[in-house]
């Protein structure tokens, strides 16, 4: 059994405009110590997918289908359960770590809370919990910087806290919602150096949210490309990088820059934009924008199996030679 | 080489280091400003002095603000008699009843406020927090209570359960709570979309959790802000309530009372005005001050 087990999961939401479909019956499994990546453009559906997990939706969201996590089902399930679920066994990283701690408590509170509250410890353990911790995330003087504030540190520096609160349970998941973005360039290395550690160290599965695919390619097992809400392509890391087989995965790869690429030119894109999610599209949503495209497309493809570890939801067979 | 009495780059580095790791708060950061704004810190003075005076003030004097000194009727102010604010109509002691008339409008302001902001903080964070139904109905109520006419309301208790100190604490924080539970509910409204609450929920935390520690202590800079200019709208409340007679009763006293009496001699003894009056308008002024200090302090980009 997988550690998590994510069947037909569909979100909407009610808006003035009509409903708009987020995340159209998403299939994934999450298997325990697993670095799983999620890759797509914004709009995606791979933030709301996050959410939908933790049971965070927005209050005009719904969702449907099923997320079991070790064989317990997530959605539908009471806010006293969910509590003892979430930062005990499933924890979560925001994008932006200095606003995601509270202004006016000191980062040792906010660590030490998180511990008397799920494993019921004594202040003085829970604070030497807590310490122990930030010595992991490479935080120096862990004692003094228990005794600040967020507005005291830096941007990185409160990241690092984030992922020492996320793993301070030792929970079986943790999801990253785009991690570094917030967060200067070498910063951001730090921070994937860092994870790239803890995964190793501990047994904790990682669902990545991101759409930096360099960070993907250092971080992850696993790659799934969303598109319109819908997975697009499945693949163990290397693979999908060597042989993407969905034109939207190409795409996505080619308009990364390059180092060694002709730097007088502008850069590669998609053209177009993502569909409107108010009408899910009923051929493959990707179509128009896909140079491939033929009449086949009208209709939307199976997510199959291309090889065992490797799939796609495409009409092609492989995509055609010389393109990347 | 370094000098001798310099210090060497390594121990300023450190020195520094050492000062930044304490960690301070964003209540002592604002503590700091509040002290550099000198009206701020002026109000301050003058309400601590205030405080301590009606405290311990009837108590430096040999006179009572009940018993009638049967030699001074209306003397002006006198160190000779003894009668230093000099005395009123009925020969009592000026300098003790205003000392025990700011212990009621003082005591009035801060219980009624605190009355009020007990209710009013919890009434609009629940209210904003849950948001919804739940806020629609709850806000509703607080409109139709704002629509009662606020003196028919006093008078009316009045009539019902007789002139009675509590009773004013209550008239007043049953109306003054409705605009803190108005201010709260919309600071709650944009304090529950913030990252840090969504963080809190993910990480386990409940929704009482969540009020206690996540929303209130980012409320509390807007309630002290509140709080201290309530307290001086409040006295005046009081001081016009006790102006028409429906206030404290003879023989204890208010301000707004001794102003009302005050009033009446202003011809004869116009001294009997003048003292409370001016304690009045420097006790409204130093909250105001204070107030004023409070927010600058506490919201510096706000400036």
């Amino acid at each position: 059994m997988a550690l998590l087990e994510v069947r037909d999961l569909t979100v909407s939401f009610d808006t003035p405009e009509g409903e708009v479909h987020a995340v159209n019956r998403l299939n994934f499994d999450l298997e325990q110590g697993e670095t799983l990546g999620l890759v797509g453009e914004s709009g995606s559906g791979k933030t709301q997918t996050a959410l939908a997990i933790m049971g965070l939706l927005a209050e005009n969201g719904r969702a449907s289908g099923s997320v079991k996590f070790r064989g317990q089902e997530l959605l539908g399930m009471s806010a006293p359960e969910l509590t003892r679920v979430r930062g005990s066994k499933i924890s979560m990283i925001f994008q932006d770590p200095v606003s995601a701690l509270n202004p006016y408590l000191s980062i040792g509170d906010q660590l030490v809370e998180v511990l008397t509250h799920h494993r019921n410890l004594k202040r003085r353990d829970a604070v030497q919990r807590a310490e122990e911790m930030l010595r992991l995330v490479r935080i120096n003087d862990p004692e003094q910087r228990m005794r600040q504030y967020p507005h005291e540190l830096s941007g990185g520096m409160c990241q690092r806290i984030m992922i020492a609160m996320g793993l301070l349970c030792q929970p079986d998941l943790l999801i990253a919602d785009e991690p570094t973005t917030a967060l200067d360039v070498t910063v951001q290395s730090q921070i994937n150096t860092l994870m790239g550690e803890l995964s190793e160290k501990s047994s904790t599965a990682i669902l990545l949210i991101t759409h930096d695919l360099g960070v993907v390619a250092g971080l992850c097992d696993r790659v799934m490309v969303m598109y319109a809400g819908q997975e697009m392509e499945l693949a163990e890391v290397h693979d999908l990088f060597a042989h993407p087989r969905h034109p939207y995965t190409e795409g996505l790869l080619k308009s990364v820059p390059r180092l060694d690429m002709d730097r007088s030119g502008i850069l590669n894109a998609i053209p177009g934009n993502p569909p409107n999610l108010l009408e899910v599209p009923s051929g493959c949503a990707f179509a128009p924008r896909c140079p491939y495209a033929y009449e086949a497309c009208q209709t939307r493809p199976e997510f199959t199996a291309a090889s065992a570890d490797h799939w796609r939801r495409c009409h092609l067979e492989r995509l055609p030679e010389g393109s990347s | 080489m370094n000098q001798p009495g310099t210090p060497t780059p390594d121990a300023f580095e450190r020195a520094l280091d050492r000062r930044s790791l304490k960690g301070r708060s964003l209540y002592v950061d604002a503590w700091h400003r509040l002290l550099k704004n000198r009206a701020a810190v002026a109000g301050l003075l003058v309400l601590v002095a205030m405080m301590v005076m009606v405290i311990i003030g009837p108590a430096l004097s040999h006179w009572d603000h009940e018993i009638p000194d049967w030699d001074h009727y209306s003397t002006p102010p006198s160190l000779e008699t003894g009668h230093v604010f000099g005395t009123d109509a009925l020969g009592r002691d000026l300098f003790v009843r205003t000392m025990v008339g700011g212990r009621i409008s003082l005591l009035v302001g801060v219980v009624a406020t605190l009355v009020s902001l007990l209710i009013g903080v919890t009434y609009g964070a629940v209210a904003g927090y849950f948001g919804g139904r739940i806020d629609n109905v709850m806000m509703r109520f607080v409109d139709a209570i704002y629509a009662m006419p606020f003196m028919f309301f006093v008078i009316l208790l009045m009539v019902i359960f007789g002139r009675n100190i509590i009773l004013i604490f209550v008239a007043i924080g049953a109306i003054n709570w409705l605009d803190m539970a108005r201010i709260v509910r919309g600071q709650t409204l944009s304090l529950k979309n913030k990252d840090f609450v969504e963080a809190a929920r993910a990480s386990g935390a409940t929704e009482a959790h969540i009020i206690r520690r996540h929303i209130i202590p980012n409320l509390l800079g807007v309630v002290v802000v509140y709080v201290t200019l309530t307290i001086p709208q409040v006295i005046l409340v009081e001081s016009f309530l006790s102006f028409l007679g429906l206030g404290v009763q003879e023989p204890l006293t208010s301000w707004g009372a001794l102003v009302n009496e005050g009033a009446q001699e202003l011809e004869t003894a116009p001294w009997s005005l003048l003292f409370p009056a001016s304690f009045l308008a420097a006790t409204l002024f130093a909250f105001n001050f204070l107030g004023d200090g409070l927010r600058d302090a506490l919201d510096p980009k706000d400036r």
